[in-house]
């Protein structure tokens, strides 16, 4: 177990430090999301204003679109550097590798969330800190529930043709049980008056969805990484 | 192995108990048990036929459809199939 | 295999060629009157489109783990019969609803995660069309994460406030809508059965295929 985890630890470091190099993943990922919010605000509006019911789904659905942009450009730099293949070949738990990765994707999508939840405070004027212990809970959730299917597929998809446009297509029908969960809860949240019931039903259901796709990620990685 | 899976089953039976013990069900009409009826006020009839009698025919003609690919394919490949066997006796 | 083959056809034939008879002498339902009787086609293909979904992740997890070609020719035949079951169901649920709700869809549970499973298993076979050479396996993972997502449909319309009937349903119908509805459910089935062993059959030509090919070219 100690063996796993410190496998687990050492691809992420390696991911967070070679990023780091350059930020280039970052900064762009980053970058995409806030223009996303921006795009959906300006494009669902009424009476000239952006619909202020609408922050949770944005948020979700810039999150979701983010976090395929930066699977794609992470997995793409593994494939183009082959050192998928060099850490398959190590000697190491082959699942732990998968939750090194994972990890590395949830570190991502954390500087992401960061930076949208005070956008989405400021433009929506959302009340973002009334229950943040809640809110932080369903992102959590719901970000690993994303992130666990979609780096599966990621680095399923190295070695595939048509790699950009099948991961989307494969990751959205999965995950989108994930988003409307995430979005429902959010909303909750977000009420003027926020309904913490309503968000624990649905952090709960994040939970049970995180429990069976990280299961069943991490039981079909090594079978699906293998020639 | 057992002993992860049993775990993770007890996990998800436990965070199913407490997720859905969310909402209380609405009973609108016909939702738990079909009540039968032998005859119809006249009235119901006529504009339904039109949406049952699509519904069936959209069943029918799509499995045939899907049949037919079925058959095409099976024939090509038999003759496919045929044909590479003779090459391969002939060698 | 082609001994039994035939007289099967031409028993799913009769079957289905004696069901618009045994429909229309069942009983009406005393809110939804004649559009009720899409439910003897529809929830037969639903039930198929479910089992196919498992039977597809079953071959798919056996094809993963134990690496048995044979397991993947299951799945993808199977594969196929979700994306055609579904279709069935997502064309002849609308067309009641439009009549017993009024609308063609609403987005509530039961619909839209019917709706995803379809989804799901449309793109294993994108995957398995487009993604080139080791693409049976990503789509394998695709059909086992299909296959989780069937109970959460089935138990879907049970606990969540929705306007589509519940499962409960099928269990307690009345004996002349029980009759018809298990008739329907099992020529169904039988159809199932022998739309799974020909695509089947169709995919184990084409491995023949294949391997003649390769053969030849030593």
């Amino acid at each position: 177990m100690r063996q796993f985890l410190r496998v687990a630890w050492v691809v992420m470091r390696k991911d967070l430090t070679v990023e780091m190099r350059s930020r280039e993943i970052v900064y762009t990922t980053v970058f995409f999301a806030a223009s996303c919010v921006l795009v959906f605000a300006f494009a669902l509006v009424r009476e000239g204003r952006p619909l202020e019911d609408a922050a949770a789904g944005i948020l979700w659905i810039s999150i979701a679109f983010a976090g395929t942009l930066g699977l794609g450009r992470t997995f793409e730099r593994e494939r183009h550097t082959e050192t998928l293949r060099a850490l398959m070949l190590a000697p190491s738990d082959r699942p732990a590798i998968y939750v090194g990765k994972l990890l590395g994707i949830l570190a991502l999508l954390a500087v992401v969330e960061a930076v949208l939840l005070p956008m989405i405070g400021v433009l929506f004027h959302a009340p973002v800190m009334a229950s943040p212990g809640w809110l932080l809970a369903l992102l959590f959730t719901g970000t690993v529930g994303f992130a666990s299917v979609g780096t599966l597929f990621a680095a399923m998809l190295v070695r595939a043709r048509s790699r950009d446009v099948l991961l989307p297509v494969l990751l959205y029908p999965i995950t989108i049980p994930v988003i409307i969960a995430g979005v429902r809860g959010t909303a909750a949240i977000l009420q003027s008056a926020p309904d913490e019931p309503m968000a624990r039903f649905w952090a709960a259901l994040l939970l049970f969805f995180d429990v069976v796709f990280v299961t069943l990620s991490l039981w079909t990685f090594e079978p699906l990484m293998t020639e | 192995m057992k002993r992860r899976l049993v775990t993770v089953v007890v996990l998800v039976l436990a965070v199913s108990a407490l997720a859905l013990a969310g909402q209380p069900p609405a009973t609108p009409a016909a939702q738990d048990g079909f009540v039968p009826v032998n005859s119809l006020p006249q009235a119901e009839q006529l504009p339904a036929a039109p949406l049952l009698i699509a519904a069936y025919s959209f069943v029918w003609v799509a499995l045939m459809v899907y049949v037919w690919f079925l058959w095409r394919r099976m024939s090509r490949v038999e003759r496919e199939l045929a044909d590479l066997n003779r090459r391969v006796q002939n060698r | 295999m082609s001994r039994v083959f035939a007289p099967l056809a031409f028993v799913v034939m009769a079957l289905f060629a004696v069901a618009p008879i045994i429909v229309s002498n069942a009983p009406y339902e005393q809110t939804m009157g004649l559009v009720q009787k899409v439910f003897y086609y529809h929830v037969p293909s639903a039930m198929l489109m479910f089992i196919s979904a498992f039977v597809c992740g079953i071959a798919s997890a056996v094809f993963l783990f134990k690496r048995s070609a044979a397991a993947d020719r299951v799945a993808v035949a199977a594969g196929e019969l979700v994306v055609l079951f579904g279709i069935v169901v997502l064309v002849t649920g609308p067309l009641w609803a439009r009549k017993a709700w009024g609308v063609w869809w609403e987005w509530d549970a039961r619909l839209t995660s019917s709706l995803l499973l379809w989804m799901i298993f449309l793109a294993y076979l994108l995957v398995r069309r487009y993604g080139g050479p080791g693409s049976e396996k990503l789509a394998g993972a695709m059909a086992l994460f299909g296959m989780a997502n069937v109970p959460f449909v089935y138990v879907s319309v049970n606990y969540w406030r929705t306007i589509h009937p519940k499962t409960s349903v099928v269990m307690t119908l009345g004996p002349g809508m029980r009759s018809a509805f298990w008739f329907c459910a099992v020529s169904f089935g039988m159809l199932y059965v022998l739309l799974l062993t020909l695509r089947r059959r169709l995919e184990d030509q084409q491995a023949q295929v294949e391997r003649l090919y390769l053969a030849l070219d030593d």
